[in-house]
């Protein structure tokens, strides 16, 4: 009936007179060259930076070039997440929740002065820099930031992603504060250290 | 002037305490337990007719022995006349003004964003809760003057405390949730919950 075995696909063949080509590589360094050129970001907006991270996206200067082709605006299909404003402190666990629902491998931007260090809004409603949250791995200065200055974090992301080794793990762990750390301070030294200045910026991210 | 002035001394007499005019727009200092009244004539008499109440919001001053101003800014769209009612509160007394959301439904946040943020309270508002700060804010009211810019609180007290609030807290009794709007459902809606169905999460 014409019936033949069908050819065995678990072994490669290789034929060098047939013009295929072939190259080894490392796997991580094929992972995470995948990885670097298809980001997906999830634009957590909240302000003027919204503004400018719309400007980095729109044509003239396409976030499509680098992978961002698809705004995620849902956390659960996101890779980076790019902050682009303050966040007050109502906003705060809302970020932290958004940041939890994201699956591995995930990156986070900060991007402008008030979501990197709270910015001109020092008072008792603005959260003193996103990092107090959530771990970030690029923060992006500016007031706010031109859409260069974005695509020139995304592209120091882009290196920083493709320098992740597969035998190193521990980038991807997600810690909680460790109170048995050496670099844990607790919140009475804290608060005693930012005694007189009440801007703790340089404190409150010692793993609280 | 506005024309308004002399109609309210007319009617409400010793509870019109003081009217003045600065840039063309008029203030009226009226007594503070009748200012329901007054807006309600204000908005009901057909020769004032000052059916847009364009903001309710509050001063203090710095001066401790300022009294605390409670602020009404009124618009009359069939006459174009502006007024400003002002009601003092002195230092030391309870910050309670009668509410005017039986008067204009516009009122209920407004009133709200003043009690969050000077502490002053409405009486007779339905539902008096803080609408700019969460539920559970602890620092008081934050444009009071003896609030500091940065609270009163540590920064990673604050941040503690943020963080612990819980981010599906329902900010709005009736609007967020589901459970109690049930009735006012869609008929094919219900009976797809009643089935079973689950709703997001």
């Amino acid at each position: 009936m014409g019936l033949t075995p069908r050819p065995e696909s678990n072994v490669v063949s290789y034929d060098p007179k047939g013009g295929e080509g072939w190259v080894t590589t490392r796997l991580d360094f094929l992972v995470n060259w995948g990885r670097a050129n298809s980001l997906w970001p999830m634009p957590f907006g909240t302000a003027c930076c919204a503004i400018e991270f719309m400007a980095s996206a729109a044509a003239q200067f396409d976030l499509a070039r680098f992978g961002m082709e698809r705004m995620s605006f849902s956390p659960r299909q996101a890779d980076v997440l790019i902050c682009a404003g303050r966040v007050p402190f109502k906003l705060a666990p809302v970020l932290r929740r958004i940041w939890q629902q994201m699956p591995q491998p995930k990156w986070a931007i900060s991007m402008g002065a008030c979501a990197s260090t709270g910015g001109m809004f020092d008072n008792y409603a603005v959260v003193q820099g996103i990092d107090t949250i959530i771990p970030v791995d690029v923060y992006v200065p500016g007031c706010p930031p031109r859409p260069e200055g974005l695509i020139y974090g995304i592209m120091m992301l882009q290196e920083k992603v493709k320098r992740e080794r597969a035998a190193d793990p521990s980038i991807r762990h997600e810690m909680e504060p460790d109170p048995t750390s050496q670099l844990y301070i607790p919140p009475s030294a804290i608060n005693e250290l930012s005694e007189p200045f009440g801007n703790a910026v340089h404190q409150t991210r010692s793993g609280l | 002037m506005n024309p308004t002035v002399d109609a309210l001394r007319e009617k409400f007499g010793a509870a019109i305490q003081r009217a003045d005019v600065v840039w063309g727009e008029t203030t009226v200092v009226v007594e503070r337990t009748r200012v329901a009244e007054i807006v309600r004539w204000l908005h009901d008499d057909p020769g004032q007719s000052y059916v847009y109440l364009s903001d309710v919001t509050a001063v203090e001053n710095r001066d401790v022995e300022q009294p605390l101003e409670v602020v009404w800014h009124l618009r009359s769209l069939a006459f174009r006349r502006f007024l400003r009612l002002k009601a003092l509160l002195p230092k030391g007394t309870p910050l309670e003004v009668p509410s005017v959301f039986p008067i204009f439904k516009s009122a209920d946040w407004m009133e709200r964003e003043c009690f969050d943020m000077f502490g002053v309270k409405f009486v007779g508002h339905p539902d008096l809760r803080r609408l700019l700060m969460w539920e559970g804010y602890k620092e008081g009211f934050p444009l009071r003057k003896d609030i500091p810019l940065l609270g009163r609180f540590s920064r990673a007290e604050q941040l503690r405390q943020a963080l612990a609030a819980n981010p599906e807290a329902r900010y709005s009794k009736e609007e967020l949730s589901i459970a109690d709007a049930f009735e006012d459902l869609p008929q094919d809606m219900r009976a797809r919950l009643r089935s079973g169905e689950k709703t997001g999460e």
